[in-house]
Formats: structure tokens, sequence, C-alpha cells
């Protein structure tokens, strides 16, 4: 009697030999790919015509399970890898999937520019609030006074607030989710694979392992629970005013939407003109 | 084959460089501005448009190199040009590019170091950064020109060695190369060798995108059905990191290396000048390699058995050729701009006691005469 093997329903744009994966029980990335598969099924991409670039970290481990063409690069530098090869393939679409250190701390130049000149490039941040990939380190996005392993008494920094960043730098697409809010984020990733120029995503996604348990919240549901009961939506409001803070709400939803010509459609009007 | 007229033009090295990555089929350029290779970027943003390429000015040398290796994956013959502050900031990802095994061609145009150094002045230090400037293991290729006609047309050949090979090509040029303007022959399109990276011809599902017959797996790009992944991990012929097989490592970095150390015959360009009956012989590159032209041709005009023997390719170093000529010659005097760099390179291959050095620490280029009476010193044993 043969026995039909079993797919996984997002199979296509998995690379199941693979699997399982790195991420640790209660993380939130394989939350946050599944929400990106289920929204490229339903926006029918093939995975011929999508290219995911990652940067170093947890998520950037993303990139070596989408079975598309997939790049995991250095530390900070996805988006100019995903610069070039986006001008190389216009007719491709462009992920960025990285985690908050990559893209803003050693990243965060490439991060401004990029939204700065309205790049045609979907960036899905996974943001934990540390480096978890090394064992639980102060990033740019750790709230004030959290502890971790290198902020031992507590965190002395302002932290970043990377919607703000972004509508600052020029993203014409912003919006915040947590990986507790499965549709909507999926949602919000349609439109943002959709929107012409640069569209950014903060996810906030626990890390009980290395962040958690440090800061009262010791497992992935505690987490959960956490953005439950604090994640208050507010579309439309400007991104200044949704700081993030130790113990306060986490302000989730759309915030900006915008058109402008984008760096790309610009260069090929460009090169039609100088070539007649 | 009857070859067209070349075309004559008046380029500076800066200028012959954009040129021949443009007559090589390149495409994409991402830079940053830096005296003093500036010129190059203003010279492909000017022309890219014109046939078709992209040109985009980066935020930093990181992301131009990073830039490159992107456009690479995307199917363009890609370049950067920058000098040693730059070169610094582009090994991190020039590492990434030997790892992926991407071609692209990187043009440093030496000026006198370390750091910030002298930015509008000739140096020639970067010949070890240039071939381990990033860390672990790898190899890469390094051409050095002396005058705008090599800049065109070593171009071209980084373009071609970096196609063939997989790999980062890096052009080492000088301030003194660069800006100087000479006459060039520009070969007619049609006349110019170009080389084009292998393609799979096997189904996505028999493809193993860093699986090589010959030390060079052919290369999927970007939408092309492979679904390739690639990462600056340890990675298996599959292209999926295995980062706690010591044997995988072995077999990869191993290739890496193998695959330009094995070629470095195929790969060597050494030009001999006046070396027939030589007896001793000036090794040397780039601008430094015109001084010393004029100096050994001094040399012989008052009898002094001296050739010149002219490295344009640096790396990989012609190791075998070398140590043939030191069966033949008794003394080497190696000239460069720097504190001794090169010179290392030759002692370890024809033993230090047959080696001198003539160094300049950047700023100016060596004096002819200032040559000539080092050949005379060393010639005559004094």
């Amino acid at each position: 009697m043969e026995i039909e093997a079993k797919q996984h329903p997002m199979d296509k744009y998995l690379r199941a030999d693979r699997i399982p994966h790195i991420w640790c029980p209660g993380c939130g990335l394989g939350t946050t790919l599944n929400c990106f598969l289920h929204a490229l099924e339903e926006l029918q991409i093939e995975p011929e015509k999508l290219a995911v670039v990652s940067g170093i970290g947890c998520t950037g481990r993303i990139a070596g399970y989408v079975n598309v063409d997939s790049y995991h690069t250095t530390h900070g530098r996805a988006i100019p890898f995903a610069t070039g090869l986006k001008l190389a393939k216009p007719d491709m679409k462009v992920v960025v999937f990285s985690g908050d250190g990559d893209l803003f701390a050693i990243g965060g130049n490439h991060f401004i520019h990029a939204a700065r000149r309205n790049f045609d490039m979907t960036v899905l941040c996974v943001n934990n609030y540390n480096y978890g990939m090394t064992g639980g380190q102060l990033a740019p996005t750790t709230p004030l006074e959290a502890r971790t392993t290198t902020s031992p008494y507590g965190n002395l920094e302002h932290p970043f607030n990377l919607c703000h960043v972004a509508a600052a730098s020029g993203a014409v697409y912003v919006a915040r989710w947590t990986s507790l809010h499965v549709r909507r984020l999926k949602e919000s990733m349609k439109e943002a694979l959709n929107k012409k120029g640069f569209s950014f995503i903060e996810i906030i996604a626990p890390c009980p392992t290395a962040y958690g348990r440090r800061n009262r919240t010791p497992t992935g549901l505690d987490m959960m629970k956490y953005y439950q009961e604090h994640s208050v939506i507010k579309h439309g409001i400007d991104p200044a005013e949704a700081d993030i803070e130790i113990g306060g709400d986490i302000i989730v939803g759309k915030f900006v939407d915008i058109e402008k010509p984008t760096f790309n459609e610009e260069v090929y009007e460009l090169i039609k003109k100088a070539r007649k | 084959m009857k070859k067209r007229k070349k075309e004559i033009k008046f380029y500076s090295g800066n200028l012959a460089v954009a040129e021949g990555a443009i007559a090589a089929g390149c495409r994409f350029f991402a830079g940053y501005p830096i005296t003093p290779s500036t010129e190059i970027a203003e010279h492909m943003s000017l022309r890219l448009p014109q046939v078709g390429g992209i040109f985009v000015q980066m935020e930093d040398e990181l992301a131009s190199m990073a830039a490159i290796l992107g456009a690479s994956w995307g199917g363009l013959k890609a370049m950067t040009a920058t000098s040693g502050p730059g070169f610094s900031l582009m090994q991190e990802n020039i590492g990434l590019g030997a790892m992926t095994e991407t071609p692209c061609v990187v043009i440093d145009v030496q000026r006198a170091g370390p750091s910030t150094g002298m930015p509008t002045l000739v140096g020639q230090g970067d010949v070890m950064q240039s071939r381990w400037g990033s860390h672990g293991d790898y190899e890469t290729i390094a051409l050095s020109p002396s005058s705008p006609q090599e800049c065109f047309d070593l171009t071209v050949r980084a373009f071609n060695l970096a196609e063939e090979y997989r790999v980062p090509v890096v052009v080492l040029m000088d301030e003194s190369t660069g800006h100087m303007y000479e006459k060039v022959l520009v070969p007619h399109p049609e006349d110019i060798e170009i080389v084009e990276r292998k393609k799979p011809k096997m189904s996505p599902k028999k493809y193993l995108p860093f699986k090589a017959d010959d030390f060079v797996p052919p290369m999927a790009c970007a939408g092309e059905g492979y679904n390739v992944h690639v990462t600056g991990l340890t990675h298996d012929e599959k292209g999926y990191p295995q980062t706690t097989d010591p044997m995988v490592q072995e077999s990869l970095v191993k290739r890496l290396c193998d695959k330009i150390r094995k070629n470095e015959e195929k790969i060597r360009d050494v030009e001999e000048y006046l070396m027939d009956d030589a007896r001793m012989a000036v090794v040397s590159f780039g601008i430094s390699a015109r001084s010393s032209k004029a100096a050994v041709r001094h040399a012989r005009e008052k009898g002094y058995k001296v050739g010149l023997i002219h490295l344009k390719t640096i790396w990989p170093f012609p190791e075998e050729y070398f140590e043939e000529m030191a069966s033949m010659i008794e003394k080497f005097l190696v000239v460069e701009i720097n504190y001794g760099q090169l010179k290392y390179e030759v002692e370890r291959n024809v033993g230090k006691n047959k080696v001198s050095h003539l160094p300049k620490f950047g700023g100016e280029v060596h004096k002819p005469h200032e040559i000539y009476e080092k050949i005379r010193e060393v010639y005559d044993g004094n």
C-alpha cells in the first residue's frame, strides 16, 4: 500500500528539506513567516517572481527557509544588496526580511537612505527588542530600563521608534503589528507587497529565551498575553506618537500610506531619455 | 580573423577604466565619491544610462559593495570604484563576494595611507589588502595597470576573469595612473573578447548551485527559476548552511582557494623588458613600473645587464615564474610606493638574500634616476 506523503499547505514557498528551523520555542518568527507565506499565496505571487534578502541574526535566517531566490548577506547589508538586485531585476518583487539590530543598528544608514530614495522594496523588520542570536544583548530598540545581557542594571539608552524613523526618512507605507495580530499582519504584508516604493512593516515579536525571561515575561505565552492586553490599534496616527515604553501600550496600525515617485521609476525613465 | 581599425582616444586612466568597463559589458555601477577615483563614478553616471545601464550613488562603500553583489546575482556585470579608505570598508562584502562566488570588479585607485593619508597623492600600499583584506581564507585576483591603455585593457580582462572564475577581481590602480592622460587605442567592440559566466544546463531539480566539476560552478541568477539560496555561511553544494561540519568547510574553502591558485599560470600577466641576457631584474607594477622602465633603459645604455619584470597580475602571485627566474637572475630589486609589500612575495619565491628594495612612502612617484642609482648600487654590490 502506498501512502501519499502529506504536504504542508505552504510547501510551495518553503524549503521543506531545511525544516526543522533553528528558532526557539515561543519565538515569534515562525508565526511571522507563516503570515508572510499566506500573504504570498493570497496574492498568488509565483516563487520565481520573488527574492528574499536577509542580513544576520535570528530573523536573517528566514532567507534560508523560503523556497525562492534567497540571499543571506552580511550583517546590516541586506538593504544595499537588495538595492542592486532589484535594479538588475525590476520585474521581481524584492523583500528584505531582517531584525531590528541588523536593520537599525549596523544597517541603520542603509535603511534611512533606501527610504529617502523611495526605493521600490518591502522591508519587514521583526523587532524582538534585543539581539537574540548572540544571547540577548542591548539593541537600538530595547526599551528604556529593560534588562539585557549588556545592560544588566537596566537600559540607559532611548530606543528608536522604528515607524517614526521610517516615516521621517521617507517611507511611503509604514505599519506596525505584533505577531499576535496574524490576520492584520498578513493583510498589511499584502498591502506592502503591492505598494510601489519603500514599504515598511515593524513586527513586534516575542523573544522569551533571550529577552522575555530577563524582563518578567519568561514565556512566549506571557509575551503574547502582554500584546493582547496592551496593543492599541490607531490607524493613521503620527508615528512620532507611537513610542514603545516598558510596561506601556503598544500602538499598532497603519501609520503611513502615501504616493510618491519611486527611485526605480526615475532611473528607468532616465535611461529611456539618455538612449534617445 | 582580420581586425578592424582601433579608435584613437585621449583618456585619463580613470576614464579608460570606465570605458573599458562599459566595453566589457558592465551595466551596473554603485559607488561613493572618493579622491582619487571619483572621475570613474562621474563618467559612469554619464555613460551607463546611454547604454541602458544603471548608476547608483550609494550612502557609503559598505553599501556600494553590497549593491554590486546584488546586481551581479541579478545577472548584470557590476563594478564599483574607490580608494584606500573606501577599499577598507568594502572588505566585508569582498569576503561575501568570495564566499558566495559572485563575479564583480572593484577598482582601487590607490592613494598614500594609512587612514585618510594623502588623498590627492599617489600610493601603492594596498597590495596586501587586495589579497586578504577580508577575514578568512580566500583568493581573489588583482590586476595592476601602469597606463591609461592598460587601464582600458585590464578592466576588460578583470570582468572576463570575474565571470570565468566567479570571484571579485580588484584592479589595483594608483593616483598617478588614474589621473595621467595618454593615447588609448580602443578596439572595435566586436574585436573585444568577452567572457560570460557559465549557466546551468540541468533542470532546477538536478541543479546543485555550489557543485563544481572544474572548480567553478555554473551560476543561476535571480528570477531564472532555480530558487537558489545564497549565504555567507559555510554551505554545502546545495547552498545550504552547514556551520558545524568541518568537512564541508574544508571542501568549500579549498575549492574557493584552489580555483584561483591552480589557475595561476592562466591568469598570469607578466611583461618582461630587456630580460633576455639580464643578470639583474627590477620588479615593479603600476606607475612604479613606468619609472623603472626608464631607469632600466638608462642602465642598459650604461652597460648594465638589467631588465624589468613588470607585473600586471599581482594576485595570484606568479610564484612558479619567480622560482624559475631565481635560477637565472642573480639579483632582484623591487620598486614600489610603500615600505615593503610586494617585496615579501618576491623574497619568498627567489630567496631573501637575492632581493633589494627601493621603497617610497607615498606622495610621489620614484624618479628614474633614483632607481638607476639603486640599480648601480645593487648591481655593483656596493
